[in-house]
């Protein structure tokens, strides 16, 4: 592989993890049967906590740790609405996007242009030095790692704890699930809860790893595009690995081609990354009618035992 | 615990009291947000509240600021009738601006007696055509809409950006990502003598109107409903929802684009950045706040409108951002959405289950 190749595969990483965290926490949002469009303003308020945090104690671990918990607590007000007063859930999912993009513009004025030292390369021992996937996967940064130890971790909990069981019955069958004695309530609060942590997460990459700043309305569209890989992902969570570094590697492609200079328009390669999330929809879309591979039964369903 | 027990009806005091609590509510959080920033909430909503009621000049300007905002609701609208969201109101604007301005710079109608009705078709056709790939998508291959609307939003605004740094920039603009200026005969004509009220508002008002009447008064509006009613049903009826997909997404995006037509002409003059500071995503909480009513929209509209107005004088007084009002745009949602439980439910608060039910009774 020439040296270009390796580190356009690392930077298609780098590129999909912020989207490959939010991806994750949505599917566990959904698989609980709560459709959840406010990925996108839990991103920038946790890219936004991330970068303060990281800014004032000088410990990036601090910024993540922020960014998870106000991204949960975002999800909990997604949660309350949809959960507790049974509100249409793609109308709060659009509320939370709205009040994210807004709040984290105007508490975050103050920090455009502020440097912070956020998260660097820490190339593990040994498996950096593999050839050919060290220095694409193990050249990278802690979060990068932590997303890999993430996917394993929520497939695992999905599809082979009693928790996942739950979750998964809750978002299929909630009356049944009920009937077992499941409370779907709390389940569906704890996924739409870790959603928001994941998403947050996500945001804290974004202005603590992928860069050390905070920019309004930095996640340019990335929270809608975990939306949308969610999809592609069929709700697995190992899938979702191959949809974020599909999109990790579009993106990377065209900052590559824009930095070695190409006759290509540079808002053609701008646009790339939305264009092929749409691309990937469709294809998506077809693949998942065709094997009936559906959504969650209950995706976007109230539950009330009075129903 | 705490269990809400459906309504016969909905109380007829929440009609009023639930949308003007919601907006309180929002303020107060808001409030608190505000003095966390450090930012005095009073002076803060001082500032809001004097720029749209202040004075004549107010009010006229919180007209301007309504107009894009009622054709945006209405292109939320339309749609969510039948079950459809299109959150892609923003992209459509932009494509309308675009439109507007291909037609009044590069054509020689731009110049002609009829250069207004031209540049407000251009600028419809161009949003109409945008919005029909998601719903082309949506129809043939049942792609999410949601998604797909929202995603060439983005696109949208890069391809402003490539025409108005690219090709379409002003030679005499000294460099900056401007489009020249419009013809004078491509301008829309103001109403109101020394005010910026522009014919725009005029087009919004019979466009909510147009659409009251069709979705109310005619047959297509009548399978308009249904489907949103029971899409099973509608199919049984041989409602065609192909056909009814493409025609009120075609029509959602024309409402945005002459919305966008009308600011890049009237207002700006030109196509520019910035030319929506996010009246397609206001157009979402328009159509819900109006329940999905077109003639509430226009109201709705006037109110955000104001708001926007008031945001432009603490952007001004203040050196707040614009993001202030999307915060509480956000917060008035939010608690919209909450508060419409109090309309369908009575919230009961009991010690415990007086009676152990069986299970038959409980369903």
């Amino acid at each position: 592989m020439t040296l270009a190749a390796v580190a356009v595969l690392a930077a298609a990483v780098r590129a999909g993890t912020p989207v490959l965290f939010a991806t994750l926490g949505e599917i566990f949002a959904e698989r609980a049967g709560i459709l959840n469009l406010g990925v996108e303003g839990m991103m920038l308020v946790g890219a936004l906590a991330g970068f303060a945090a990281t800014a004032r104690t000088g410990n990036p671990w601090a910024g993540a740790a922020a960014a998870g918990f106000v991204g949960g607590c975002l999800g909990l007000i997604h949660a309350l609405l949809t959960i507790t007063l049974r509100a249409n859930q793609v109308a709060s999912g659009l509320a939370l996007t709205i009040f994210g993009t807004g709040v984290s513009a105007f508490l975050g004025r103050g920090y455009v242009g502020v440097p912070a030292s956020g998260f660097e390369t820490t190339p593990l021992p040994l498996l950096s030095r593999l050839p050919g996937l060290g220095p694409i996967l193990f050249q990278q940064d802690p979060l990068v790692y932590l997303s890999f130890a993430a996917v394993p971790l929520a497939w695992y909990v999905l599809y082979r704890t009693r928790w996942g069981l739950e979750i998964r019955a809750v978002g299929e069958r909630p009356e049944a699930a009920d009937a077992m004695g499941v409370d779907v309530a709390r389940v569906r609060y704890a996924c739409v809860a870790a959603g928001g942590v994941l998403a947050g997460l996500g945001g804290a990459f974004l202005s603590t790893a992928y860069t050390s700043m905070w920019i309004e309305n930095m996640t340019a569209g990335r929270g809608w595009i975990a939306v949308a890989l969610v999809i592609f992902a069929t709700w697995d969570p190992l899938r979702a690995v191959a949809g974020a570094y599909l999109f990790g590697g579009v993106n990377a492609l065209q900052l590559h081609l824009q930095a070695t200079g190409t006759n290509l328009p540079i808002y053609l390669l701008l646009m790339a990354p939305y264009v092929f999330t749409i691309i990937v929809l469709v294809v998506a879309t077809q693949e998942t009618a065709r094997k009936r591979l559906g959504a969650p039964a209950a995706l976007s369903v109230p539950y009330s035992r009075t129903d | 615990m705490i269990s809400f027990e459906a309504r016969d009806a909905p109380a007829r005091w929440t009609s009023w009291a639930v949308p003007a609590a919601s907006i309180l509510a929002a303020f107060i959080v808001g409030a608190a947000v505000l003095g966390l920033a450090g930012v005095d909430p009073l002076a803060a909503y001082g500032e809001l509240l004097s720029g749209p009621f202040g004075s004549g000049f107010g009010l006229t300007e919180t007209l301007v600021k309504a107009t894009p905002l009622i054709l945006t609701g209405l292109a939320v609208l339309v749609p969510a009738r039948m079950r459809l969201w299109n959150i892609g109101a923003e992209g459509q604007f932009q494509l309308g601006a675009i439109g507007a301005a291909a037609v009044a710079l590069f054509t020689p109608l731009g110049r002609s007696p009829g250069a207004v009705p031209a540049v407000l078709l251009a600028g419809m056709a161009a949003g109409a055509a945008w919005c029909l790939v998601p719903a082309a998508l949506r129809a043939w291959l049942r792609v999410n809409e949601t998604i797909t609307t929202l995603l060439l939003n983005y696109v949208a605004l890069l391809l402003v950006d490539s025409l108005i740094y690219g090709p379409w920039k002003d030679p005499a603009g000294r460099g900056f990502p401007l489009s020249a200026t419009f013809p004078a005969a491509a301008k829309l004509p103001v109403l109101l003598p020394g005010t910026r009220v522009h014919l725009g508002l005029l087009l919004a008002v019979a466009a909510a109107v147009a659409v009251a009447i069709v979705l109310s008064r005619t047959r297509w509006g009548f399978e308009i409903r249904v489907i949103g009613d029971n899409p099973v049903c509608a199919r049984y009826a041989g409602i065609d929802l192909v056909r009814n997909t493409i025609l009120v997404m075609g029509l959602a995006g024309a409402l945005a684009g002459l919305a966008g037509a009308g600011e890049a002409s009237a207002i700006a003059g030109r196509l520019q950045r910035g030319l929506s500071p996010g009246y397609g995503y206001t157009g979402i909480i328009v159509a819900w706040l109006a329940k999905l009513n077109p003639i509430a929209a226009v109201l709705v509209a006037v109110l955000l409108g104001g708001l926007f107005l008031g945001g432009d004088a603490l952007q001004i007084s203040l050196g707040l951002p614009i993001a202030v009002v999307y915060m509480l745009q956000g917060l008035i949602f939010f608690f919209v959405l909450g508060g419409e439980v109090l309309v369908a439910y009575r919230v009961v608060i009991r010690r415990r289950t007086p009676v152990q039910m069986s299970p038959a009774a409980s369903r």
